[in-house]
Parts: C-alpha cells; structure tokens; sequence
C-alpha cells in the first residue's frame, strides 16, 4: 500500500514537473536551450569523471612517488622530470581553454538563434505587466475592439510567434515559463521583449523568476497553448463582455459583488465593477486557478480566499473585508458563473 | 561584577534591538473588523448641545508603528484614489494634505473620521467600503506627509538629502523629537 502511494505521488510529480520543465520543451527555443543543457551535461559529466579517475590514480601511486622524491635525485632525471610536467600542463591548459571556448561559443550561438525567432512576419503581441503578485495580460490590437485584457492565464496557438513584452507596476519581476523559453526580467518604467512559440499543445506553468517580495513564490500564471480554431474561439469568447446572471440567485451575486470593496480593485466588463488595480474577472470562472496559480479555481476555495485572502497568501494586497455570510454565496456563485 | 555589566550592556543592546524592530513590525492577518467611528473623540470642541461637557476620549491609530503601515497607506492613497482630487498632498481639486490648520482636526482620530463620514464640498465617505485598518494605515501615511509618524516608523535613514543636521538627529529610531 505505502508503495502505491508512493508510485502515484511519484507520477504526479513527474506530471506536475513536465508541466514546468526546461527538460520538456514545446518550443523551438527551449528546444535548443534543452539540447544546449544536455550538451552541457554530457561533456561536463564527461570531464568530471575523467577528473575523479586521475585523482584516484594519483593518490593510488602517491607512495611510490614520495620515495622518488628524494634530494638524493640526480640533475639528468630531475630535468626530465621537469619537462614531462610542462607539457602535461600545456596540454592540460590548452584543453581547458578550448573546451571552455567550444561552451562559451555553444551558448552564444544558442542565445542569438533564440533572440531571431521572431525576425519575419507581424507577430501576436501580449503585453505582460507584472505586480505584487499576480500577472496582468493585455492581447494587444490596433482595433481596441479587440485589445484584450485577462490575468494568471493566457491562450496561445500553437506554432505562432507571439510577442511578449514585458512590463512591471512595482518591482521587478521575471517572466518565465521553462517549456517555452529562458527568462525575462520585467522592469518598472522599461518595456523588455521576448518571443515565444509553443509547437505542442498543453499547458505550460510559468512562474516569477525574481524575487519581488513576500509572496513570489505565490506568482504563477499558466500558458494554454492550443490549435488555431480553438484559440480563436477563446479569443472571441474572452473579449464579449461577462455573461448577465442567469438566475436571481446570480443577480444576487452580482449585486453583493458591486456593493462591497470589490469594486475599488476588480473589473467585471458590462457591469459597473472597473477598478484597475486587482486582477481583471470578466471571464473570472473560465480560469483553471484562483490567487495567481496558488489554488484551484473552485468554489471552496474562492469562499476561503474572499474571506481571508491574508491566510492563503500573507502580505498580499487584496483586503480583508467583513463579508457578511448570506452575502457571500451568492457571490462566489456569481464569480464561478463568469465563464 | 564583570559579568552583570556585560548582561547589562547584552540587555540594553537588546532593547534598542527591539526598538527598531518596531518599524518592520506587521500586522500579517489584520481583522476585518465593523467600522467604529469616533464621532466624540473627533470633535474638535469640548462644548456640546445642551451643556454637559464629557471627557474626549482618546484614540489611537492602531496601525501607526510601522513603516509597513505608512507604506501600504501610501498604495491605498493610490489605489482608492485619494490622490485623484489631493494630489501627491500638495492639493488641487480637494485640499492639500501637507498642512499646519486642518479644518475638521489633524489627529488621527480627525482623520479617520474625515476618510469615514466624508466632509462637505466633495469628500466622499468611505465608512463600510473599505476596511477600517486600511483606513488607518491611510490615516498613519497622510499624518507621515506632515512629519507627524512615530519616530519607531521612521527611517534611520533618510530617503531625502537632508540639508538640516537637525532632523538627522531626530531619525534614530526611539530618540524623542
């Protein structure tokens, strides 16, 4: 039984580890990021164990060698000797230098090749504005009928380059998601870009990549990428304004949303909710997790972060407000249904 | 003998220590609690309707201390948009806050009832919308505009050039203005 369980934990871990791993690239250019770190591995670990077998034949003849290395030694042998050791240290030196030399051009090259992707062509443009703690995401259009603006979850389509430029509100972040790229800090009054191309469907975790305070480790996002029609659909779906509630129960929701805090910091497109400062929840009950990435999006835990966000991630900036009981499952009925 | 001075001196150090830990202290999991307002302690009058004169009392910003407080009053004087009608403090379209004469009183019980009850001419009341600690977090960075934080709140460091050797003196956490 304990080994069932630690076979299934095992496997969830590999699944959740794929789902953030430069080892399982999606792209081109964590494609040759991986080949670069495996070309790395190999020749290095090679390196290393050639090292260790010579360290071990050095101190297995150590002995013999001290009773060489007696004064008594005459000037013939002492000169050769001598020119046995330059030359194991020329060799050694040149060696180290070129190998050095073929690592440094290797990632060089890798770097430049990686920067190039999005040279042809008009590439989709995301902006990426990083806060304290949660990420804001704006599809960006020369039609601003069609500027779209969500949070912690993004829709790419597969074997499209996208553009992702990168700002930040506060301190400086890093956007990174292992599967697709390297990392690109996010910095305050500064505009940094980075291409993407996802060539596999799935869903890829990013995660801030620079310590930006109490809650970085609490600052996910995901990336969705999918085939072109599906990603459109989306696309289209995303930009209507959020549904009308359905229900009385649902307009009770809304309502309770409206008349409390909320509204100082979220936007809900198509009500009277247009705060700029919290997370955009438009589409709120279309998202897979809730408080960027921190916990699933279900009800249970949407009532527990509505409540006491400070308990799931301390130091954050969304408010403790007192909401009353009745109030409150109306509302989380009201948020889940924005899909 | 010896040994009583060290502790002496260990516990000394160990108190301006905690003196200056005043600053970073955090209120992690502030209560949300209903808003009180303190309609009697913000009077600026001891004379009442119908002649009877009750003692004020007194009320203190229970988030004051620490520089955490200021700094997070100073996002919230953004974020719920103070700044929109008093600017950075100076004031444009509402009245500056960097002042010696407040109309309605400068003390943070003034304040806090200013923020709640809203005042004529264009100050909207927040009371019930936003949570009472923000209000006072609010309250403690508005009274650090004028100079008037704890001293535990205030840098040892200035974030300014200060040209008067005076105030560097009054910097050091714990030191008596």
């Amino acid at each position: 039984m304990k080994r069932l369980w630690f076979a299934l934990a095992a496997l969830a871990y590999s699944a959740a580890a794929q789902q953030q791993s430069a080892l399982n690239p999606a792209g081109p250019q964590s494609g040759r990021i991986a080949g670069l770190w495996w070309f790395f591995f190999y020749l290095l670990g090679a390196i290393f164990i050639i090292v260790m077998l010579i360290m071990l034949r050095t101190l297995m003849r150590g002995h013999r060698n001290a009773e060489e290395n007696q004064p008594l030694e005459n000037h013939e042998r002492a000169q050769t000797r001598e020119t046995r050791l330059r030359s194991i240290v020329t060799v050694s030196s040149v060696v180290t230098v070129v190998l050095l030399f073929i690592l440094l051009v290797a990632s060089i090259s890798i770097g430049k090749a990686n920067a190039d992707l999005g040279a042809s062509g008009k590439p989709m443009i995301i902006q990426v504005i990083g806060n304290q703690w949660w990420w804001q995401f704006s599809y960006l259009n020369d039609d601003p009928s069609q500027v779209l603006t969500t949070a912690n979850e993004i829709h790419i389509p597969i074997g499209k380059t996208v553009l992702i430029q990168g700002q930040s509100n506060d301190v400086i972040h890093s956007f990174w998601v292992p599967n697709l790229h390297g990392k690109r800090d996010l910095i305050p009054s500064r505009v940094t870009t980075e291409y993407i191309r996802a060539d596999r469907p799935g869903i890829y975790r990013g995660q801030c990549a620079e310590f930006c305070g109490l809650q970085h480790a609490h600052m996910a996002f995901y990336i969705v990428a999918e085939p072109e029609d599906k990603f459109k659909a989306w696309m289209q779906a995303q930009l209507q304004p959020a549904v009308a509630p359905a229900t009385p129960a649902l307009a009770q929701g809304q309502q309770n949303f409206l008349n409390y805090a909320c509204v100082y910091c979220h936007q809900i497109r198509g009500t009277t909710a247009s705060g700029t400062n919290g997370p955009d929840l438009t589409h709120f009950g279309s998202r897979r997790t809730i408080a960027a990435g921190t916990l699933p999006n279900t009800p249970g835990n949407l009532g527990g972060w509505i409540v006491n966000p400070q308990s799931i991630k301390p130091g954050n900036h969304m408010a403790t407000i007192a909401v009353k009981p009745d109030d409150l499952q109306p509302m989380i009925q009201y948020l889940e249904s924005l899909k | 003998m010896a040994s009583l001075r060290y502790s002496k001196s260990a516990f000394f150090a160990a108190a301006l220590l905690l003196a200056s830990c005043q600053r970073e202290k955090h209120d992690i999991q502030p209560a949300p609690t209903r808003l009180a307002i303190y309609g009697d302690a913000a009077r600026q009058s001891a004379l009442r309707p119908g002649g009877s004169v009750k003692p004020q009392p007194v009320v203190t910003n229970p988030y004051n201390a620490s520089g955490y407080d200021i700094s997070e009053g100073q996002r919230l004087y953004d974020w719920y948009n103070c700044s929109g009608c008093h600017f950075a403090g100076g004031g444009g379209i509402g009245p500056p806050l960097i002042k010696k004469e407040w109309i309605y009183g400068g003390e943070p019980a003034n304040l806090f009832d200013t923020i709640v009850k809203g005042r004529p001419n264009g100050m909207p009341s927040w009371g019930g919308r936003i949570p009472e600690y923000q209000i006072w977090q609010i309250v403690a960075y508005v009274r650090s505009m004028n100079g008037e934080q704890p001293t535990s709140a205030t840098p040892t460091r200035p974030d300014t050039i200060e040209t008067n050797p005076q105030n560097l003196v009054n910097r050091v956490p714990g030191a008596t203005k």
